[in-house]
């Protein structure tokens, strides 16, 4: 006799879920047949107000889509609109500007790190983590005065600046972290829980992570070796960097992506840090954009684009932000089907989804 | 810091599924769709991607035609065209998923169709301090 199929809401609201997403899960016994996703509970509509916002300004809203990856809209945003005019932004603000992405995605990690083992009922594990993320937004609020948003980001440079011997001390620092975040990251890899709840859980192949359009870890942990720092933007073609490949394209991958991205960031800090050099932070904007501008960037949950468009005016004819999470839904319908039925938040939980900027 | 090239090529409705379709042969993957009104027409950007090659196809279409669906060619398209739909009233045929208008749960239907109304207060110019003066080379 054929199972019988049943319907069962999962979301928006739900434990491991701290931002609405709805799915329905079409369950045959205890096994997903079909997942359909449901976003758009709480749309801001935060793209349309580049029409009546001086372009200058939008950067705050920008900075604000999301409370996690920050400063790295406003970083987008910005690139965008300086590509537009050929403004030629000071080396030193470039190199500040990816200390900060670094800083963004070390605490963005940490914090999915935290809340994936609190996921797992790992509660020590959780509590570690955000612990040594509390180092890493110490460094935040020091060097920009926000802990979340920072507002260091401007069109022509970045607001703030730091000293070299604040410098110093945030690379020494970084030691400290890193030999923190390794204990950590042992235990995600070589805990027997940790690995009982990940590995073959939630298989993507590497296809169709690239068919689907899956970025950032989600992508990265099937193998697709896809990393917008690659396409040139800030410093990153003058720092030693190659991104984070796993290729087994479960669970535990995507973790082991996100874990060793972390000290990654630690030596992408580093290392900007030791070649940074003396002079301006920003230069003077004049004028209005006329053009338009794909600005890619590289979020702590996979690759970010700012579409620009202006007119010669001072207000944008369009900003479109397309987001990881949401191109990462596709990808994770892909990865429920035929998985338990009690694996679905780990497994929903692995594409780190971040609904605020889904819901720009 | 290098600046990436990116290309436009501007399309018609009819030949985007054959454009489309040659550029998932070639092993491109679908980065986004993403529509923005202009005047009295919308312009949508269908961008792809292949070995950080980044490429796009521009549709400009009149306010009442219907767009054919890439969710045949491109699975995860299914996203962008609610979206399309969603915000824009765009009408998107044959996707493989149709959220019919509900996949985004917003208070007035389709928020991004009307042109922009834009009516700011005019703010008196501030005179310029002898110092900006200066600093802008003596440029009022």
């Amino acid at each position: 006799m054929a199972s019988r199929r049943t319907v069962v809401p999962f979301g928006p609201q739900h434990p491991v879920l701290p931002e609405p997403i709805h799915l329905d899960l079409v369950i045959e016994d205890e096994k997903v047949i079909e997942a359909i996703p449901s976003i758009g509970y709480v749309h801001r509509g935060l793209e349309k107000l580049v029409e009546t916002k001086d372009y200058k300004n939008y950067v705050y809203i920008a900075e604000r889509i999301c409370g996690i990856c920050s400063f790295i809209h406003s970083l987008g945003y910005c690139q965008g609109i300086e590509n537009i005019m050929d403004i030629e932004v000071p080396e030193r603000a470039h190199y500040l500007r990816t200390i900060w992405s670094e800083y963004s995605r070390m605490h963005s990690h940490l914090l999915w790190m935290g809340l994936f083992a609190d996921a797992m009922g790992f509660e020590n594990l959780f509590m570690n983590c955000w612990r040594v993320r509390e180092q890493v937004l110490d460094v935040m609020e020091e060097t920009t005065g926000g802990r979340v948003i920072q507002g260091s980001c401007k069109v022509g440079g970045v607001r703030k600046d730091i000293s070299a011997a604040k410098l110093k001390e945030i690379s020494a620092g970084l030691d400290k972290t890193k030999a923190e975040v390794e204990e950590i990251n042992h235990v995600f890899f070589d805990d027997s829980t940790v690995i009982h709840r990940t590995r073959g859980i939630g298989y993507l192949s590497k296809d169709d992570a690239y068919k689907f359009g899956a970025v950032g870890p989600t992508g990265r942990g099937c193998g697709v070796a896809i990393d917008a720092r690659e396409t040139g933007y800030a410093v990153y073609p003058e720092l030693d960097f190659k991104p984070v490949v796993e290729t087994a394209g479960d669970c535990y991958s995507r973790c082991m992506v996100r874990a060793k991205e972390v000290i990654q960031s630690a030596d992408l800090i580093q290392q900007a840090i030791e070649k940074i050099p003396d002079g301006d932070i920003e230069v003077k904007v004049k004028g209005n954009p006329d053009g338009e501008y794909f600005s890619r960037v590289e979020q702590p949950r996979g690759e970010c684009i700012h579409y620009l468009k202006g007119n010669g005016k001072r207000f944008l004819v369009r900003e479109r932000v397309r987001t990881p999470t949401l191109t990462n839904i596709p990808p994770l319908v892909k990865m429920l089907a035929g998985c338990e039925m009690a694996d679905v938040p780990v497994i929903v939980l692995t594409i780190d989804p971040c609904i605020g900027c889904a819901e720009r | 810091m290098t600046i990436e090239e990116q290309l436009i090529k501007e399309i018609t409705v009819d030949s985007l599924l054959d454009e489309v379709k040659s550029r998932s042969d070639d092993g491109y993957r679908l980065v986004q769709i993403g529509c923005t009104r202009i005047e009295d027409a919308f312009e949508i950007n269908y961008s792809f991607e292949k070995d950080y090659r980044f490429e796009n196809l521009r549709v400009t279409i009149g306010e009442d035609v219907t767009m054919p669906s890439i969710s045949d060619i491109y699975w995860g398209s299914f996203i962008y065209e609610n979206e399309m739909h969603d915000l824009y009233g765009i009408g998107v045929e044959g996707m493989n998923i149709d959220f019919n208008g509900y996949l985004f749960k917003t208070s007035i239907p389709h928020p991004f169709r009307e042109p922009p109304q834009v009516s700011v207060k005019k703010v008196p110019k501030k005179k310029k301090t002898d110092e900006e003066k200066k600093e802008d080379g003596g440029e009022e």
